[in-house]
């Protein structure tokens, strides 16, 4: 009896069904489609394949980037390993077969994993964290920048308050301005992948440069080896240059960092002195990144806490020492690179309740058919609150 | 089980919502996830300290043991980076199995303790670990069938 009582609530006709695109063409919906949380999600990013997929905003430069790895690898194989698995080894293909794939796969993870997005605030935490502030600040009209001080491993580390996702941002937490999001452990906004870098996708992108660095590396080492042998073989060296089709992995080799070196490559004919240069800086701009993170990783700092300066020392009086390294370069790396894969909080594919809040209702975990009965009564409840929190 | 799941929701059926309590994220030993086990005053009348602190620091715990940087999560996390990291779309990483455990203890702490108290905890996930949401509910009383208020007294007394 208690069954049916409680199955004659119907949420139908209390919800004021929406119309949305596009109804199904023969059933006379009453309520709306079920909507995912990615649709209604409020920072700055697109999403594919029903919420599997995140990117940001502009994502224009990912598949440049794409474009010129698989072009210069495709090259590659194409031109320089027939030739060289006649004259050295057949490992050539095998060896850069395994780094693209590392290559070509690591990037699609950076480019399409969340990288530790913070959802924002609930109106009701939102609330509660607002009374919390003005029973501390003062009642002046414009209140001072909220931040909060928090003592970690004997180092004082300010929190501030994040106006658009309305929490205290947890410590190492940036917000992106180009994603609009919140992200934890904030390394920076990458362009070339076309997605934040922070604290999930980090060891992606990380093992997306150190495998790019060995890839180009290798390609230019095969090239090299693959012009010095013709050159041997055939008429020297130049006329190597000169005709065999092995000069064009040179000039995109060069322009996979680097955009305007690939304009100012192309600009340039069978000038093999300015190709090398080009591709020697080239090479070595991705070499120094690799360089640059890895020592990021063995001091457990993030890009955005190097470039501030937060604890070099370089402000304040005391010694600024960072509080989250572990001291030991080996406990730094193992712990950034192998340490436990958090879990995306964003929940995309979850499914928006019924009241249209996405976040004010509790979800209980098993039986999903209770969540839309259960709604009606706590949108009520909810408003209700609300309207006593702002009385 | 199922029987149980009913009396919460028509805890809910009967109750109103109150008001809700967060408990806020301690960093004190960095970034892991940890929650304060201060007692709010809130709930100084609704629930016996100890339980609600016996809670949080089980909730800890789970934490802890999601995050703990040891020879499991070294393997696990050398294995992934030798696949090029395909394998996290395949297998289930402790860090989620860990979760399941959570939400399973917080259902079952809400039967056992919170609902008949008339509290419901929210599992942190759903809030973006950020806090641990106790919603407050008032019994309305009178508004219920004399059955529901009796399966309401019936749930307070286990």
């Amino acid at each position: 009896m208690k069954n049916c009582e409680y199955q004659q609530i119907d949420p139908r006709a209390l919800s004021t069904p929406t119309p949305t695109p596009p109804p199904p063409p023969c059933a006379k919906r009453k309520t709306q489609r079920p909507r995912r949380k990615w649709e209604v999600f409020p920072g700055r990013n697109r999403f594919y394949c029903d919420g599997r997929i995140i990117v940001a905003r502009q994502s224009g430069v990912l598949p440049l980037t794409l474009g010129l790895i698989l072009v210069t690898s495709g090259l590659f194989f194409i031109f320089d390993c027939p030739f060289l698995v006649v004259h050295l080894t057949s490992c050539i293909p095998v060896i850069g077969g395994v780094l693209f794939v590392f290559v070509v796969v690591s990037l699609l993870q950076t480019s399409f994993t969340d990288p530790g997005i913070l959802p924002r605030a609930t109106p009701d935490e939102a609330a509660d964290i607002e009374k919390q502030i003005d029973n501390s600040g003062s009642s002046t009209y414009r209140p001072p920048p909220r931040t909060k001080e928090i003592v970690i491993n004997e180092q004082v580390v300010k929190l501030k308050y994040c106006f658009t996702c309305k929490i205290f941002r947890p410590p190492r937490t940036s917000h992106c301005s180009l994603c609009d999001n919140c992200v934890e452990r904030f390394d920076h906004h990458c362009p070339w992948v076309g997605n934040c870098v922070g604290k999930r996708n980090y060891r992606f992108f990380y093992t997306f440069i150190v495998s790019l660095s060995f890839l180009t590396a290798f390609i230019f080492g095969c090239v090299i080896t693959h012009l010095t042998l013709r050159a041997q073989d055939e008429k020297g060296l130049v006329y190597a240059l000169q005709e065999s089709p092995a000069r064009y992995p040179f000039h995109l080799a060069a322009c996979v960092p680097s955009l305007t070196w690939h304009m100012n490559v192309c600009s340039v004919k069978h000038n093999p002195q300015t190709e090398l240069v080009v591709c020697f800086f080239s090479i070595w701009s991705i070499l120094g990144l690799s360089g640059f993170h890895t020592y990021l990783v063995a001091s457990n700092l993030t890009t955005n806490e190097d470039i501030k300066g937060s604890w070099s020392g370089k402000r304040g009086a005391e010694d600024s020492v960072n509080p989250y390294s572990y001291n030991n370069i080996f406990t730094n790396c193992c712990v950034v690179l192998c340490g436990p894969m958090p879990p995306s909080l964003i929940d995309r594919r979850g499914f928006v309740p019924e009241d249209g809040d996405p976040q004010a209702t509790p979800q209980e975990l098993d039986l999903p058919p209770f969540v839309a009965k259960n709604d009606t009564n706590m949108e009520e409840n909810c408003q209700d609150f609300a309207l006593s929190c702002t009385a | 089980m199922a029987t149980e799941f009913h009396n919460l929701q028509e805890l809910r059926h009967s109750a109103s919502l109150a008001t809700k309590v967060f408990i806020q994220r301690d960093y004190s030993e960095g970034t892991i996830c940890k929650f304060q086990t201060k007692f709010p005053s809130e709930l100084d009348s609704r629930i016996e300290r100890t339980l609600f602190e016996d809670t949080v620091k089980t909730l800890n715990t789970f934490y802890a043991e999601a995050e703990k940087i040891g020879g499991q999560s070294y393997l696990e996390g050398c294995l992934a980076c030798a696949t090029a990291y395909i394998i996290f779309l395949c297998m289930e990483t402790r860090y989620e199995k860990v979760l399941k455990k959570i939400s399973k203890y917080i259902q079952e702490q809400n039967e056992k303790i919170y609902a008949p108290r008339g509290l419901l905890i929210t599992d942190p996930i759903e809030r973006g670990m950020r806090v641990i949401e106790i919603s407050i509910f008032e019994d309305r009383g009178s508004s219920g069938s004399s059955s529901s208020s009796s399966s309401t007294s019936s749930s307070s007394g286990r």
